[in-house]
């Protein structure tokens, strides 16, 4: 079986968000850079199916050459060789239509990525490559099993989950708990050095959005501190002062 | 501008997000407001789609569409855009609201933009205020195409009752094979409960409350305040609480206008889930919790002892 696994370049989420050059830009001054967490599972989930099945394992990363040592990280886990599209990640669409054309090119059986990225946080990329390519997506699955050409899948849904069949080929938006994350050992970072990493060039995709600007919330107030023994204290506030009840 | 809303319902009940997300749609068009609604829902609840601005519903209630299959769904809402001359699809951010949107944005070559908080701002073309970082931070992203897919945040808009009654037509799209590769073969669903990412007050409990057997006493001040119940992480990491409760940076993201945390520390992960809160009230023993600093009203107590009795307290309140 040919995975395909596509992973964000994202800070770490502890990471102080601030934006440079008048709100246009992220600042990236002292900000670690990961695995996108929920892509962590995929490469994670992938890793197993792949003891389990036999096959290869792909990471695709859209991303300048400042992303390489996180797709290293990816091929230490246990990804065989990587794909880095040269390219700025402008939009979901670009990322999509990017992922779409060198999974086409691969003909993979399989395309995981995590549901959502953790700085855009829009959870459309695996649907648009989808429907780009014509195959089905689903998105957040929990379970994922694989029998023959078969897939049985379990994807969340609010206040429960669905069970799902479906046939290879697709592409699968991963949560947790999907697979546990894999830490990778010392043997698979020395493997990840020379194990192969392709630059290719972005194909050109349709714009539809620009950043205007990056804007942060507004300061919060003090919290207000109320004494245990005077909840009613509370449930005032929250009626006459917050309005909430 | 003319604008088709998609509608969901939960049980035969229009959801909340989905009537935010008409709101949303007729405070931005200036032309009609149609809703698409999938399933059983009876007339009189289609018709009063009319009242948050909807001139009309369009009603699919082929069998083959009562489970959401989002590539069906899609294809039948790209459909009826282009009976309705409709060119920018709202929906609210959902499970089926997220795949719906990614695949008719490619189908319509549409400009996407989700997590959406504002209305648009077309004084200098049509720009969004998306939330981004996971509610650390804004991007105002300009939409350049004319077909737009906007997906909001829950609380992006009031709901406000402008409009009259709406006029149904049933609308039967013609889909294909390919459209239903996704088999649905089991829906399992907590019933009667108020479902976390719709709901307008939630209390959530951590691993302060020692153990799953604890958590009547936030089930109690859930049902009081019509609340939904929520996690931290470690409580469903240890199985305490099903997955779909876990908030957080990895689990669910909710806004509602009121969080109480009891019991949960506030590790930055958690505080990702909930920072689009409108009033977070936080109950924890320890005074040095971080989650004090993230909260607009704190008590330091045992939850044991302080649980009941806030609850007590709304309940001689109302």
């Amino acid at each position: 079986m040919k995975i395909l696994v596509c992973i964000t370049h994202v800070p770490d989420t502890t990471s102080r968000i601030a934006f440079t050059d008048d709100n246009t830009k992220f600042d990236k001054t002292g900000v670690q850079y990961i695995i996108g967490p929920y892509d962590d599972y995929a490469l994670a989930r992938a890793v197993e199916l792949k003891e389990q099945h036999g096959g290869s394992i792909t990471v695709l990363n859209v991303g300048e050459a400042e992303t390489e040592p996180t797709i290293r990280k990816a091929l230490a886990i246990g990804a065989d060789d990587a794909i880095r599209v040269n390219a700025e990640p402008t939009d979901s669409y670009f990322v999509a239509t990017q992922i779409a054309h060198y999974a086409k090119e691969g003909s993979y059986d399989l395309i995981m990525m995590g549901r959502e990225s953790i700085d855009f946080n829009s959870g459309v990329v695996h649907s648009m490559v989808g429907e780009i390519l014509g195959i089905p997506a689903v998105s957040p699955v929990m379970v994922l099993d694989i029998e023959g050409t078969k897939a049985k899948m379990q994807r969340e849904i609010e206040g429960g989950k669905e069970s799902i069949e479906l046939d290879l080929p697709f592409v699968a938006g991963c949560q947790e708990p999907i697979a546990e994350w894999k830490i990778p050992n010392m043997r698979g970072i020395m493997s990840a050095r020379t194990k192969p990493l392709n630059v290719v060039d972005p194909v050109d995709a349709a714009g539809n959005t620009e950043l205007d600007k990056y804007q942060m919330p507004a300061p919060k107030g003090e919290v207000k501190m109320i004494d245990a023994d005077n909840v009613g204290e509370l449930v005032k506030l929250l009626k006459n002062e917050a309005k909430v009840l | 501008m003319s604008v088709l809303v998609f509608v969901e319902s939960a049980d035969g009940e229009i959801k909340k997000s989905s009537l935010e997300a008409v709101c949303y749609g007729k405070a931005m068009a200036d032309g009609d407001v149609t809703a698409i609604v999938f399933g059983e829902v009876a007339n009189d609840q289609l018709e009063a789609i009319g009242k948050y601005g909807a001139s009309k519903v369009l009603h699919v209630n082929d069998d083959k569409l009562k489970l959401g299959i989002s590539q069906a769904y899609a294809s039948t809402i790209a459909q009826a855009m282009e009976k309705e001359g409709a060119n920018t699809l709202v929906l609210a951010k959902s499970s089926l609201g997220d795949p719906v949107a990614a695949i008719v944005s490619v189908k319509l070559n549409a400009g996407l933009a989700s997590n959406v908080v504002e209305l648009p701002d077309t004084s200098n073309g049509f720009v969004v205020k998306r939330s981004i970082y996971t509610g650390k931070a804004f991007a105002n992203v300009k939409l350049t195409s004319d077909k737009k897919v906007i997906a909001i945040k829950k609380n992006a808009v009031e709901v406000t009752e402008s409009g009259d009654s709406a006029t149904v037509e049933v609308f039967s799209p013609s889909l294909e094979d390919k459209d239903f590769a996704v088999k649905i073969t089991n829906q399992d669903k907590a019933t009667g409960e108020v479902l976390l990412p719709e709901a307008d007050i939630v209390v959530s409990g951590g691993r302060g409350l020692k153990g799953p057997e604890n958590w009547g006493m936030i089930e109690d001040l859930a049902k009081t305040l019509g609340a939904a119940t929520g996690c931290s992480k470690p409580v469903s990491d240890m199985d305490w609480r099903p997955h779909h409760e876990h908030v957080g940076q990895t689990g669910v993201k909710v806004s509602p206008s009121l969080y109480v945390a009891v019991g949960i520390s506030g590790a930055i992960q958690h505080l990702a889930g909930v920072n689009s809160s409108k009033t977070i009230v936080v109950i924890n023993k320890d005074p040095e919790a971080p989650f004090f600093k993230a909260a607009d009203y704190g008590i330091v107590g045992d939850a044991f002892e302080v649980v009941p009795k806030l609850n007590d307290a709304i309940k001689a309140s109302n």
